[in-house]
C-alpha cells in the first residue's frame, strides 16, 4: 500500500481511535441529543465547547510544534462523524478545517472558536498590496459566535492565508435552515490580523473543498443516527394490530434508508482517506483523484440527507415534526449542511467540468484509481 | 450505535493495480484488432468462446481457485480488478463469467473429488461454459416454491421439471440447478431443495429459445424429462441446498457488474458534452459519476471485507440494490440531460444508438440475480425487522 513511510500506520492509527473515542464520548456525555432538545438554555453548548477545548479536539488538526495536537487531517475529520451523530451544533468543523488551514501556512494556533471561509462559490475575498482585506462572505457558518475567521485571499495572482477579526467585519445576522447562525461578512480595507501566502498545494476552492468533505461526513455522521432512531421506533410502535415493522412497505424503506446511510458513509470515508493519503504524497487540491473523492462525496451525501430525512421523517409520523423529538435536530441540520461551501448543483457542474478534460474512456481510468 | 455499517476505505494494493494495467492492455489489444466494440456489447457465442481462451491463457479465469485443480489461489482484490475491467470495457466475458464467478467456487466448496478434476480444469482453460437453472414457470424469486424435480434413480438421479429464464442454456456445457428432492416442512419452508450439476449435452433436455424486448436471445425454458444425473454430480447436501445457496451470494451482489451494465451510455454523455459543452449536461455528467464513484467504492470496500474473508451479506445487498437502481435509471437521466440538444449530427446518432440499447435492457437489471424487493427484504433482516 502506498503509505506514508514517515508515518507508521499503527501509531497513525492508535492515535485515530484515541482522539475519536475521546471524542464520542465527549459528545455522548455532554452534547446528547435529547439533553439537547429539552435544554431551554441559550448556553447549552458552552459546556460542550469547553470539554472540547479541555481535550484538545479543537486543535487536533494543527501539528504540535504550531501549538496543536497533531492528530493529522484523518482523525480530525473522523470525529466529525462523531459529531454528525449528535448533529453538534457548534463550530467544530470550522474550527478544525480554519486551525488546519493557518497551520499549512505556518500560522500557529489560534484560541477559542473559529470560522472558515471562504464559504460560497460567489464569495471573493482580496487582499490589496498594502495588505488590506476586502471581500464578502454571503453564508458564514457561526460567524457571531467565533472571534475570528481563517479565510483564503487573493492577492494579485497568488493566494494567501488570512486570520481576520470578525468584529473588523459588518455583519449580517441571519440564521440557517436548524435555526444556527448563518451570517453575512463583508470586509472593507480591514487590517488582518496575520497574512501569509498559501502553500502551492492550495487551489483557489481549497475552503469550499475542505467544507464540503467536512458537511459531507457530518451528514454521513447524521443519516446514521437517524437509521439508528427510526429502526427503534418502528420495532416498537404498534399500528393496525403490529408492529410498524412487520410492514414490508416500512421494511423497505427503512432498507432503502440504511443504503443512503451506508453509501454515505462509504464516499465519506474514501474521501477523507484520499484526501490525507494524497495530500502527503505531495500533490495538491487540483489533484483530479483528490477533487472527484471530495465531490463525489459532497454531492452523494446531499442527495442521501434529502432521501434520508424524508424516510425518517415519514416513518416517525407526526411525532417526528415536533419540537419535543430529537428527529428534526438531526434532519434540519442534514439538510443544511447540503448548501454550506457549495452545493451539490454547483460541484456537480465542476465535477463535469472537469470530465471534459478527458474522454468518455478517461472516465473509467480516473475511477478505478484507487 | 445500535446498527453497525461500516465500510473501510481500500485502497487498492500496488501489485493488484498493476495487474488493472495488464488487463487494460490487452483489452486495448482486443479491441484495436476488433474482437470487440466497448459501446455495444456482443452477444455472439463464437466471439465469446474465443475471447474466454484468450482470457484463461492469460490466467484470468479462476485465478483465485486451489492450485491442486489448476487455479493460482491469488487474491479475492486481483479478480475484482479484473472482472472490474472487463465490465467496464463491456468485453465479451459472457461465456465463463457465470463459472467463475459462482459455479466454480460452488464445485470447489461442495463438489464430488471427481467433479473438481473433470470440470474445474475445464473452466480455468476457457472450454466450459455454465448456466444457473433456479427460477421456474411459477416461481422466480420465491425460490422455496421450486417444483421441478429430482427422484432417486439407480446410479444417480433422475430430473423431471421445467426451469425458465435461464440465460445461456441453450448453449451452456454445464448447468448448476436447484430441484426439489423432498417436500418443504412446515417448520422450515426452505427444506427439500438439492443442487446438482447437470451436463447439459445428458439426453431428455430440451431447450426453448424466449426472447427478450431488447432483441437479445439468451433466456430460455428448459424442459426435462427424464434426465439422468449420476450420483456424484450431487452438488453438497441433500434437501439442504438453501444455505450453500446464500453463503455464495454476498461473492454474486458486490460485484462491478452490478452497477456497470449501462455505463456506455455515460462515456456516451461525456463524448457530447464535450464536443459541445452545456453547463446542465456538465451538472448532469458531474452528478452522475458521482454517484457512479460513491457506488464503485462501496463496492470495493466489500470485496476488501470478502478478502478479509468475512461474509458482508448485508452490505453486498446493499451494494446491489443501490448499484441495479442506479444503471437502471442511468439511461433515463442521460435522456433527459440531453434532451434540449440539436440531435443532427453523426456523434449524436451513435449516441442514440447506445441510448436505446441501454434503455432496452433497462427493466431486467433491478430483476436479475434477485429481484430488489428480495434484497430489500435482506437488508430489513439485517437491521433486526423481520
Amino acid at each position: 500500500m502506498d503509505e506514508d513511510p514517515k508515518r507508521p500506520g499503527t501509531l497513525d492509527n492508535d492515535m485515530d481511535t484515541l482522539i475519536l473515542d475521546a471524542a464520542s464520548r465527549l459528545f455522548r456525555e455532554t452534547a446528547d441529543l435529547q439533553l439537547a432538545v429539552l435544554s431551554r438554555d441559550p448556553d447549552f453548548y458552552a459546556t460542550v465547547w469547553s470539554g472540547i477545548e479541555e481535550i484538545g479536539l479543537d486543535a487536533a488538526a494543527v501539528p504540535e510544534d504550531l501549538g496543536g495536537s497533531g492528530a493529522g487531517l484523518r482523525a480530525s475529520l473522523g470525529m466529525l462523524r462523531a459529531a454528525g451523530n449528535v448533529a453538534l451544533a457548534v463550530p467544530l468543523a470550522e474550527t478544525i478545517l480554519a486551525g488546519w488551514l493557518l497551520a499549512q501556512a505556518g500560522i500557529p494556533l489560534q484560541s477559542g472558536k473559529l470560522a472558515f471561509g471562504p464559504s460560497g462559490f460567489h464569495d471573493h475575498i482580496v487582499l490589496d498590496s498594502d495588505g488590506r482585506l476586502t471581500g464578502r462572505i454571503v453564508h458564514l457558518p457561526f460567524a457571531r459566535d467565533c472571534s475570528r475567521v481563517a479565510l483564503l485571499a487573493q492577492r494579485g495572482n497568488t493566494l494567501w492565508v488570512v486570520l481576520a477579526d470578525i468584529q473588523d467585519a459588518e455583519l449580517s445576522v441571519r440564521d440557517s435552515l436548524a435555526f444556527e447562525p448563518l451570517d453575512g461578512v463583508e470586509f472593507h480595507q480591514i487590517k488582518p490580523v496575520v497574512a501569509a501566502p498559501a502553500p502551492a498545494a492550495f487551489t483557489k476552492d481549497t475552503s469550499l473543498l475542505l467544507g464540503s468533505l467536512a458537511r459531507s461526513i457530518q451528514i454521513a455522521g447524521a443519516l446514521e443516527t437517524m437509521l439508528d432512531l427510526t429502526t427503534a421506533y418502528v420495532r416498537e410502535r404498534p399500528a393496525f394490530g403490529k408492529t410498524l415493522s412487520r410492514f414490508q412497505v416500512v421494511q423497505h424503506a427503512l432498507a432503502q434508508l440504511a443504503g443512503e446511510v451506508s453509501v454515505s458513509l462509504s464516499v465519506a470515508a474514501s474521501a477523507v482517506d484520499a484526501v490525507d493519503t494524497l495530500l502527503g504524497q505531495g500533490r495538491g487540491f487540483d489533484d483530479p483523484e483528490i477533487r472527484l473523492e471530495i465531490m463525489s462525496a459532497r454531492i452523494r451525501t446531499s442527495s442521501a440527507a434529502q432521501i434520508g430525512a424524508r424516510i425518517a421523517h415519514q416513518l416517525h409520523g407526526a411525532l417526528g415534526v415536533t419540537d419535543e423529538h430529537v428527529l428534526h435536530r438531526l434532519t434540519l441540520r442534514a439538510l443544511a449542511w447540503r448548501d454550506d461551501y457549495g452545493n451539490e448543483v454547483q460541484w456537480s457542474e465542476e465535477l463535469g467540468a472537469m470530465l471534459r478534460h478527458g474522454d468518455g474512456r478517461a472516465l473509467w481510468a480516473l475511477l478505478a484509481k484507487r | 450505535m445500535t446498527t453497525t455499517l461500516e465500510f473501510q476505505p481500500i485502497r487498492l494494493p500496488p501489485a493488484v493495480q498493476a495487474l488493472r494495467g495488464e488487463v487494460r492492455a490487452f483489452l486495448h489489444e482486443e479491441m484495436s484488432a476488433g474482437t470487440f466494440d466497448p459501446d455495444f456489447p456482443t452477444e455472439d457465442w463464437d466471439v465469446c468462446r474465443k475471447f474466454a481462451r484468450k482470457v484463461a491463457a492469460r490466467g484470468w479465469i479462476g485465478m483465485c481457485w486451489p492450485k491442486a485443480y489448476g487455479g493460482q489461489e491469488r487474491s479475492f482484490l486481483e479478480r475484482y480488478v479484473v472482472n472490474e475491467e472487463m465490465q467496464a470495457h463491456h468485453a465479451p466475458n459472457t461465456f465463463y463469467f457465470t463459472a467463475d464467478r459462482q459455479s466454480g467456487p460452488t464445485l470447489i466448496k461442495y463438489a464430488s473429488e471427481r467433479i473438481k478434476a473433470e470440470v474445474l480444469p475445464k473452466i480455468i482453460a476457457g472450454e466450459a461454459s455454465f448456466c444457473i437453472g433456479m427460477s421456474e414457470p411459477d416461481s422466480g424469486s420465491d425460490l422455496f416454491a421450486a417444483k421441478c424435480k429430482a427422484v432417486r434413480t439407480d446410479g444417480g438421479w433422475k430430473i423431471q421439471g421445467t426451469k425458465i429464464w435461464t440465460t445461456n442454456a441453450h448453449r451452456a456445457d454445464y448447468m448448476i440447478g436447484l430441484f426439489r428432492t423432498s417436500p418443504s416442512l412446515p417448520e422450515n419452508h426452505r427444506h427439500g431443495l438439492t443442487s446438482f450439476l447437470v451436463d447439459m449435452r445428458a439426453s431428455g433436455i430440451q431447450c426453448n429459445p424466449i426472447r427478450q424486448m431488447s432483441g437479445i436471445h439468451d433466456f430460455n425454458e428448459v424442459v426435462f424429462d427424464e434426465v439422468f444425473v449420476p450420483e456424484d454430480q450431487l452438488i453438497g447436501e441433500v434437501d439442504g441446498a438453501w444455505k450453500q445457496a446464500t453463503t455464495e451470494l454476498a461473492y454474486e451482489r458486490s460485484g462491478p457488474e452490478r452497477f456497470l451494465e449501462t455505463l456506455t451510455v455515460l462515456r456516451a454523455l461525456i463524448d457530447l458534452d464535450r464536443a459541445e459543452p452545456v453547463p446542465q449536461v456538465s451538472e448532469s455528467v458531474g452528478r452522475l459519476v458521482a454517484e457512479l464513484h460513491s457506488l464503485r467504492r462501496m463496492s470495493v470496500s466489500v470485496a476488501g471485507m470478502l478478502e478479509a474473508g468475512r461474509e458482508p451479506a448485508v452490505e453486498a445487498a446493499i451494494v446491489k440494490d443501490l448499484g441495479t437502481a442506479w444503471e437502471q435509471d442511468l439511461p433515463q437521466r442521460v435522456r433527459l440531460a440531453v434532451a434540449r440538444a440539436s440531435q443532427g449530427s453523426a456523434a449524436y446518432r451513435r449516441f442514440e444508438d447506445i441510448l436505446q440499447y441501454c434503455t432496452r435492457i433497462a427493466p431486467k437489471l433491478t430483476v436479475q440475480g434477485g429481484a430488489n424487493e428480495v434484497l430489500r427484504g435482506i437488508i430489513a433482516r439485517g437491521l433486526g425487522l423481520r
